[in-house]
């Protein structure tokens, strides 16, 4: 596949980790921003090569691990209605909400269904004009056009029994957030390269200002993350805060104009709550009012469900970057992916899920 | 559930108002909705996530990026094998033939 192996190549890879070693001279901590770059730096072990002076630190944006546990609990009254076939992206099925998940509703008789795209859900709603339809629409700035499409075409097509729970987060007013806290030690960011393909990263410059902090868009790739995070660490040793992107080609300045324009027709911003994090303002998206007549939490009556989150388990201190997976005290004890406590082990982007599976289970300062 | 994953465009079509297309990712094809990369053509190398290629990508911005890559290494490798020239004690000790 077209830039595959070139992104993975050892002996750049060797270059590039040669490079930060020699600019890196202060103590950093970086925070990558997307659960699927966790992901590949922890496969990649390039946590473990950096300068020991530079940390790395995992940030919010697993869209599995931030959707609140109320919107889990409206999903399952949703599911478990008899005439509702529930469509979701399969890695939601596991995540409890305060008692069961969606493969529970489905083994006790709930038509619950697992789509690759919202477009198939629309399609089954069309399919079975007698069923309500509902699809899960979760995800980051990466996944709503998709979920705004399909709502847009449920309307083309006259559907009257297709809706969408819609949880929909967004990445710049978390990083607001994290940093806005007084016990944040983030140094500087590395943005998510495909949240950024579709908005660009103009919306980044205003908070690096602000915040004095390095915010370099970086792909998924061992180079991608290596060049973003050479890119940072020069900007902190230079003593410079600016947008910067090490994936060219996949992000402009701009993004994607036409899914922008269809985001900004079907969503309107609304405040979010953050599972383990609480509510942060402007940071969700939710249908507007000429879309409303899809929204799922409305045509059940599930708005009035509030849930209060257990106290065991620290994804939410994991997901601002303050504790690493192997700190919780519950971490492959009770909590395990068979068993998970947190929606940070349930989904396979969370950082607890990759340190458990790539066998963290210590941290690597009491290595040495 | 954020990854989106590069394939080459084989095939573009119409459905239900939309433009869609199939899309190999190395071997596996599947349809994918095309709507968000109007510029697009058959060949094409484009990102794509939940069924929606979110960007085209852009050979051009990948070769530099690379290019980059490799010339960093070359620099660093030229600076380690020159000379360090003008040094008072380069007579006394010779750093090898170069
Ligand atoms: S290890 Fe389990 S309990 Fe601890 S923070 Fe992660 S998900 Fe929560």
């Amino acid at each position: 596949m077209k830039y595959l192996e070139e992104f993975r190549d050892p002996e750049l890879a060797r270059r590039l980790l040669d490079d930060i070693h020699g600019i890196a001279k202060g103590q950093w901590v970086l925070m990558e921003v997307c659960g699927g770059q966790t992901h590949s730096l922890i496969r990649n072990g390039i946590d473990t090569l950096l300068p020991d002076a530079i940390e790395l630190i995992h940030g919010p944006g697993c869209p599995v691990c931030v959707t609140p546990l109320e919107v889990i609990d409206k999903a399952l009254r949703i599911a478990a209605q008899p005439n509702v076939t529930f469509c979701s992206f399969g890695d939601m099925l596991r995540v409890p909400g305060s008692g069961e998940d969606l493969f529970t509703v489905r083994s006790g008789g709930g038509d619950v269904r697992i789509v690759y795209s919202p477009l198939d859900a629309v399609k089954i709603a069309r399919d079975n004009p007698a069923r309500e339809v509902v699809f899960f629409g979760i995800g980051f700035e990466t996944t709503a056009p998709a979920n705004a499409m399909a709502v847009v075409q449920a309307k083309r097509l006259g559907l009257k029994n297709f809706s969408m729970l819609v949880s929909h987060v967004l990445v710049p007013p978390a990083l607001d957030a994290i940093m806005s806290s007084p016990h944040t030690r983030v140094n500087g960011f590395l943005a998510a390269g495909h949240v950024c393909s579709v908005m660009g990263y103009w919306q980044y410059e205003p908070l690096a200002q602000r915040f004095r902090v390095p915010i370099v868009v970086t792909g998924f790739e061992p180079l991608d993350l290596l060049q973003g995070i050479r890119m940072a660490v020069r900007q902190l040793e230079e003593g410079r805060y600016e947008v910067e992107n090490a994936y060219a080609r996949a992000v402009t300045r701009e993004g994607n104009v036409p899914a922008q324009k269809l985001l900004s027709e079907v969503f309107e911003v609304t405040p979010r709550k953050w599972r383990g994090i609480g509510e942060i303002p402007n940071s969700g998206w939710g249908l507007s009012s000429a879309y409303r007549e899809f929204d799922a939490a409305i045509r059940f009556d599930v708005t009035d469900i509030n849930t209060v989150e257990p106290a065991i388990c620290r994804s939410g201190d994991v997901l601002q970057g303050l504790i690493k997976p192997n700190e919780c005290p519950a971490f492959g004890k009770e909590c395990t992916p068979r068993k998970p406590l947190g929606a940070t082990m349930v989904s396979s982007e969370g950082a607890c899920a990759a340190y458990y599976q790539y066998g963290r289970f210590v941290s690597l300062e009491s290595i040495g | 559930m954020c990854l989106g994953v590069p394939g080459q465009i084989k095939d573009i079509y119409e459905r239900d108002g939309a433009r869609m297309g199939k899309v190999d990712f190395g071997g596996i094809i599947k349809e994918v909705c095309l709507d968000f990369v109007p510029e697009v053509m058959v060949g094409d190398y484009t990102i794509v996530h939940v069924g929606f290629a979110i960007t085209q990508l852009d050979e051009q911005s990948a070769m530099e990026t690379l290019a980059l890559f490799e010339e960093m290494g070359v620099l660093e490798e030229e600076l380690l094998a020159a000379p360090e020239v003008g040094t008072s004690d380069e007579s006394q000790s010779p750093r090898g033939v170069t």
